[in-house]
Formats: structure tokens, sequence, C-alpha cells
């Protein structure tokens, strides 16, 4: 038998009907996520042909782009501010009604991101096909899952058939070699891997992330690393199953139970790439030197590590017009400029260890006069062990915003903004102009960087307060 | 879904590159639960100012810019959110072909489902395109051939069965609707 790596097997196991030159395969897809923003219009044309969901039992949808964090709004105290957004959270209440999918809606204690809450209720499990109306379905692939966004068409597509007409990607090996320093983060590697291959370095491959870094890593933090494959471009990103993933989807709501739970590992386990199988391109990284890394640009590749400087670039008008845009100049120091926002959230880094981290520099600390900090859960189940763990009280205290869970300042369209002009210090993935709201400023980095830079009130490297904690 | 088969037109050129579809189609516009109208959303936040108002200066502001259905964008077009709302936005308003030397994987599969043809060109072609803003290209998705003012064609690719499903204005959910019997084969054959 030849070779094959992840990629290869899971794809293999789902083709419904292979691709030919004239047709793409048509692929069989597992896991169907659902939220408001990219689907009422495929619930329209089910509606307006006649047709049902074909598998509601692989479709699970929740609320999380539009929908506020605001808890009044949330739990229906007062009417949710944004009257569009109410709008699309009731026609998503309607259509999960009206064509019978589960929906972990406003009111459920299960809601959240909707890729925090797939792996988290053990909806997302390795092998399975994975797809969701979100180009950061990627995320799930931390499980050895295929996991790809697709547009609202093809998620009207999914739910008549349960398919997808896809070509097959090519396949890029990220082999990551030595260990991250203390201090030094899963966040920090993503953003060096794409400032490194760059924003369209992925493009027409399936990422599998691999090597000594990797295997060493948490649930949590591979779910980081998969989660911004698409900011290099790629659709999907992968790694390989291992004892640390089915330690954590055991006794999930999803997982199998007893001794399907038995079969299932060991059919996971005959996942991995095999020795000798073949990548069409493989990128190797060395972690061990990685410093904590931040974004100065309006892409998530113009990353430099935190105590360096903007890059300076001739005769590159885009690189000027990103930097005007930034409020920055090239060959100025990251380290010292003021910031006055400050967001840990988003389906990057809003899981729990992500939260204790920050909750680790912000412990017994005041945020910077003039600094707004909010600190917003990835789902509601984290929400409630979070506070189970006193680290609401460590941000209340500090003065941070503790928020309901959604995907708030990640994107301007729920009502959690940043000002035009202002610097934000964000956790999440994207730094687009416009992204956190019209002409906010966006630096990407780590939730330890984030925390660090909500107490200093200016970006500063994050170890200096990890180590006094660590005292 | 609009047939396409041969587009002539001026072409509108946005240089820059990485263009993400945050910016043709900013988040807040994303709450609309109907796929009409997000023309006048468009790359809205270079097109208006603060107060909403018109800037004149901008390319898609100018009077040429009027029944142009070509728009020529700098490397990496498309990047980011898997927002389909970025093609509907462009065809609503009056683009049926962009160009560009790569095009974002999810923008590209969305454009194909909304009669708005990615054309992905070689860096010579591209750069005279940059430098010749409104120059009269001719598109002919039969040939694939993408044809400049001088003269001078190149063939651009296209995957082929959404090549057909353009030319024939068809939509892919039929194709997936008639495999009906495979489906449930593979479903039973895993159970
Ligand atoms: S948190 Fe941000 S990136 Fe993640 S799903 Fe929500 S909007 Fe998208």
């Amino acid at each position: 038998m030849n070779a094959k790596t992840l990629f290869e097997k899971v794809w293999e196991q789902h083709q419904v009907v292979p691709e030919t030159a004239d047709t793409p395969a048509v692929l069989y897809i597992d896991l169907h996520l659902v939220h408001e923003v990219t689907s009422p219009q495929a619930f329209s044309l089910l509606r307006s042909l006649g047709l049902k969901v074909r598998r509601t039992d692989r479709t699970l949808a929740t609320m999380d782009h539009s929908t506020p964090t605001d808890p009044d709004e949330v739990f229906g105290r007062v009417p949710i501010k944004v009257e569009s957004a109410a709008k699309q959270v009731k026609e998503l209440e309607k259509n999960a009604r009206e064509f019978g999918v589960e929906l972990l809606g406003l009111g459920s204690d299960q809601r959240g991101i909707v890729h925090v809450i797939g792996p988290e209720q053990g909806a997302t499990q390795p092998g399975k096909t994975i797809v969701c109306g979100d180009s950061h379905t990627a995320t799930h692939g931390a499980f050895g899952a295929l996991a790809f966004g697709i547009g609202t068409t093809e998620v009207g597509h999914v739910l008549a058939t349960q398919c997808l007409l896809q070509r097959r990607p090519k396949t890029l090996a990220i082999e990551v070699k030595g260990r991250l320093a203390p201090g030094v983060t899963a966040k920090d590697l993503i953003l060096a891997i794409i400032g490194k291959i760059g924003v369209s370095g992925g493009t027409g491959h399936v990422i599998e992330y691999r090597g000594e870094a990797i295997e060493a890593m948490s649930m949590d933090e591979r779910m980081t690393i998969c989660n911004m494959s698409i900011e290099a471009g790629a659709r999907a990103g992968m790694i390989a199953p291992d004892e640390t993933t089915f330690a954590y989807l055991k006794g999930r709501r999803f997982a199998p139970q007893g001794a399907d739970w038995d079969k299932a590992v060991a059919e996971w386990r005959k996942l991995k790439t095999d020795p000798g199988a073949r990548f069409d391109r493989v990128v190797e990284f060395d972690a061990s030197m990685l410093e904590p890394m931040i974004t100065y640009g309006t892409h998530p590749g113009m990353v430099v590590p935190i105590n360096g400087s903007v890059p300076t670039r001739v005769n590159d008008p885009v690189h000027d017009k990103s930097l005007a845009y930034m409020g920055l100049t090239g060959g100025e120091k990251l380290a010292g400029k003021p910031i006055q926002v400050v967001f840990v959230g988003s389906c990057t880094n809003a899981r729990l260890s992500d939260l204790e981290l920050a909750a680790s520099v912000m412990k017994g600390r005041k945020v910077a006069k003039g600094v707004r900090a909010l600190i917003v859960p990835g789902s509601q189940q984290i929400k409630r062990e979070a506070e189970a763990r006193g680290l609401d009280k460590i941000f209340t205290d500090a003065g941070a915003e503790w928020r309901e869970s959604g995907c708030s300042m990640c994107l301007g369209m729920n009502g959690d903004l940043v000002d035009k002009g202002q610097y934000a210090v964000s956790t999440s993935n994207r730094n687009f102009e416009g992204r956190q709201g019209i002409g906010a400023r966006t630096l990407l980095a780590s939730p330890a960087t984030a925390a660090a830079a909500a107490i200093a009130g200016r970006i500063t490297d994050p170890r200096e307060y990890l180590q006094s904690v660590a005292h | 879904m609009q047939p396409i088969r041969t587009i002539e037109s001026k072409t509108v050129v946005l240089p820059s590159t990485n263009i993400d579809t945050d910016q043709i189609i900013p988040a807040r516009f994303l709450t609309t639960t109907t796929k009409e109208g997000l023309g006048k959303q468009l790359f809205a936040d270079w097109r208006y100012d603060s107060a909403g108002a018109t800037k004149p200066d901008f390319v898609l502001n100018r009077p040429e810019a009027t029944g142009c259905s070509v728009l020529v964008a700098g490397r990496n077009f498309g990047c980011g959110s898997s927002r389909e709302h970025a093609p509907w936005a462009l065809v609503d308003f009056g683009f049926r072909v962009v160009i560009s030397t790569e095009i974002a994987d999810i923008f590209r599969s969305n454009s194909l489902k909304n009669g708005l043809l990615p054309v992905v060109v070689d860096e010579t072609t591209h750069q005279w395109l940059l430098a010749n803003p409104g120059a009269q290209v001719k598109v002919d998705l039969e040939t694939n051939m993408l044809t400049l003012p001088n003269g001078t064609s190149v063939t651009f690719p296209i995957e082929s069965f959404a090549r057909y499903c353009l030319l024939n204005g068809t939509d892919e959910l039929g194709f997936l609707q008639q495999q009906a019997d495979a489906i449930t084969r593979f479903e039973q054959g895993r159970a």
C-alpha cells in the first residue's frame, strides 16, 4: 500500500464520487456548522426550491457573529441594539425551527463562537469532514479533521445534499522543529509562520502542521494554530490526532461512548501521515528561537518580534498606504507605543487557557488609565469555567470588562467596536482596515501580549509580566 | 445566474495587493438576510467618507467607472473572510470579471457560483493592465482568452465544471441533486 498523508486519508474516505477531468469530486460532509450571518440566504434558497435539510443530525447551529455580548441584550432584558442583527438572530431561530436543525441559541448555556463550541461539544472529531460558512472553520483541523470554510451558496448545497463539489487541493507540510521558549505562545508561532510564507503562501493547499513543537501543544494551542491557516491563504490546516486529542474529546457530548469510543480511537490512530508520504510542498520552521510577535500593518503577514521595529520598504506604495492607515513609520520601534484598546477574545484565543494566560498577567494589577480592556470568552461554557476559577474577578478587579461569549470585537458587526484612530492590541486573527471598526488600528498578538499591553497602556514584552507572576 | 460567454468592457483598476473581503464589503453590512442591493456598499470605506458622502476621486466613483464590468485588482484579491456578500456586492455593482495574478480560494469559488468570472493572468499582462486603466478588453469564456486592446491574447485557467456552469448559467446544486442515489449508497455503506 502506498504511503498517504493525513489529508489524503480523510479525503479518500469521503469521496462519494471521485473527481474526473470534467467534474469535481462529490465530497461527503460529516458535520455542518451554521451561524446567523452566512445562512439566511441559504435557507431561503431551500425554501424557494421546496427542499429539506438532508441530515439535520449532522447540522448544528449557533449564534456568534452579529450577536451582542452585553448580558442585558443576550438575555432579552433590553432589545438587541443593532436592529438588523436582531433580525438576523430571529431569522436563524425561525429557520432552525422550520427545518428541524438543532440551535444552540441565545438562551443556551452551550452557545458560543461556532469554532469554539464544535470541539467543546465533541462534535469535532478526527477524520471528519467539517464545513461552515466561515473561513476560520480550519480551526477544527486541530483534531485531524478536514475542515474548511464555504460560501453561502455552498451552505445551501450542504444543507440540501450533505455534499460539496470540490477539486482536490494540494498539500503543504509545515514542519516545526524545536520547542517554544517560555512566554512564547502558539499565537506567536502562527503569526511568525504567516509572516514567513506570506498571506497567499498557502493558497490552493491544505496545510499539515507537524513536528516537535506541534506535538507538545495542548488542543487549545493546536486550535490557535489551525485557526489562522486561512490567514496564509490555505482553506484548511490539519494536525494528526494523538493521545492529547483523544483525552480532550473523551466524555464530551457528541463523542462516541463505551465500546464505540474504543473503536473510534482505533480508527483515529490510523489517520496519521504515513512515513514516506509525499507533500506537494514542505516548509521548515524553527520554534526555539521565536519571540512574542505582534503585527504592525493591515494584514496578518505584516508581523515582527515584539521588540522589533516597523520595517522600511523603498518604493512600495502598498506598504506605505498600510503604514499610513496604522499611523506608523518605517524604522519606528513598536514597544512603548501607547494603545487605547485591548481585546482578548475570538475563535483564535478565547478558550480557557487563553483567559488563564491573560489573567495571570492581569492578576493584582490595574488596566492602565485610558485603556479599554474587553475580555470575551469563546463560549458560555468557557465563561462558566472561567468564573468557577475566579478569572472574571481578576479581570473586573483590574478594571477590564467581562462579557457574554461571541465574536465581539473581532469584527465590527455586533456593537463592540474600536473607534477611529485607536490602537487595539487584539488576540483575534485579522488586522484588516476597518475590521474592528472604521479607522480602527489593530495589532494582533497573543493573550499574554494583549494583557500586558492593557496593564502597561502601551505595547510591551509580556515576558516581563509573566516572570513576575511566576515568583 | 446569468450565463457568461464573452464580456467586452473597459477596465477599472484597483492596484492594491491583498484586497480582502472586509474591504470589498465591511462586516457591518452583513446583517442583511437577502443578497440584493449590496452594490451600494461595495468598497464602502473607500468610496464614502465618515459622514457617508461619496469621495469623488475614488476610482469607482468616477464617471469612467460607470458601465465597466471588468475589475483589475492587485495580487491576491479576495483574501480573508468567506462572505459571499463580496461577490454579491461586486455583481450588484455591475462587475462580471475580476482579473489579478492571484485570487483567493474561497472568494474564487463564491464568485463562480454568482456569475462573476475570476481571471488569473501572468505578471506581464497584469502589469500592463495595471498601467492602463480604462483599457477596452475582451474576455471570452468559450476560448478562455483575454484580449488586450493591443491585440495580445492570453489564455486563463478555469476549472472545467465551473466553466460549463458559467457558460450555461447552470447551478451546481442541480448536479449535486442528481447524485442522490450515490449519496444514499455512500451513507448506507458507512452506517
Ligand atoms: S471570532 Fe472572529 S474570526 Fe472567529 S468566527 Fe467570529 S468573527 Fe470569525
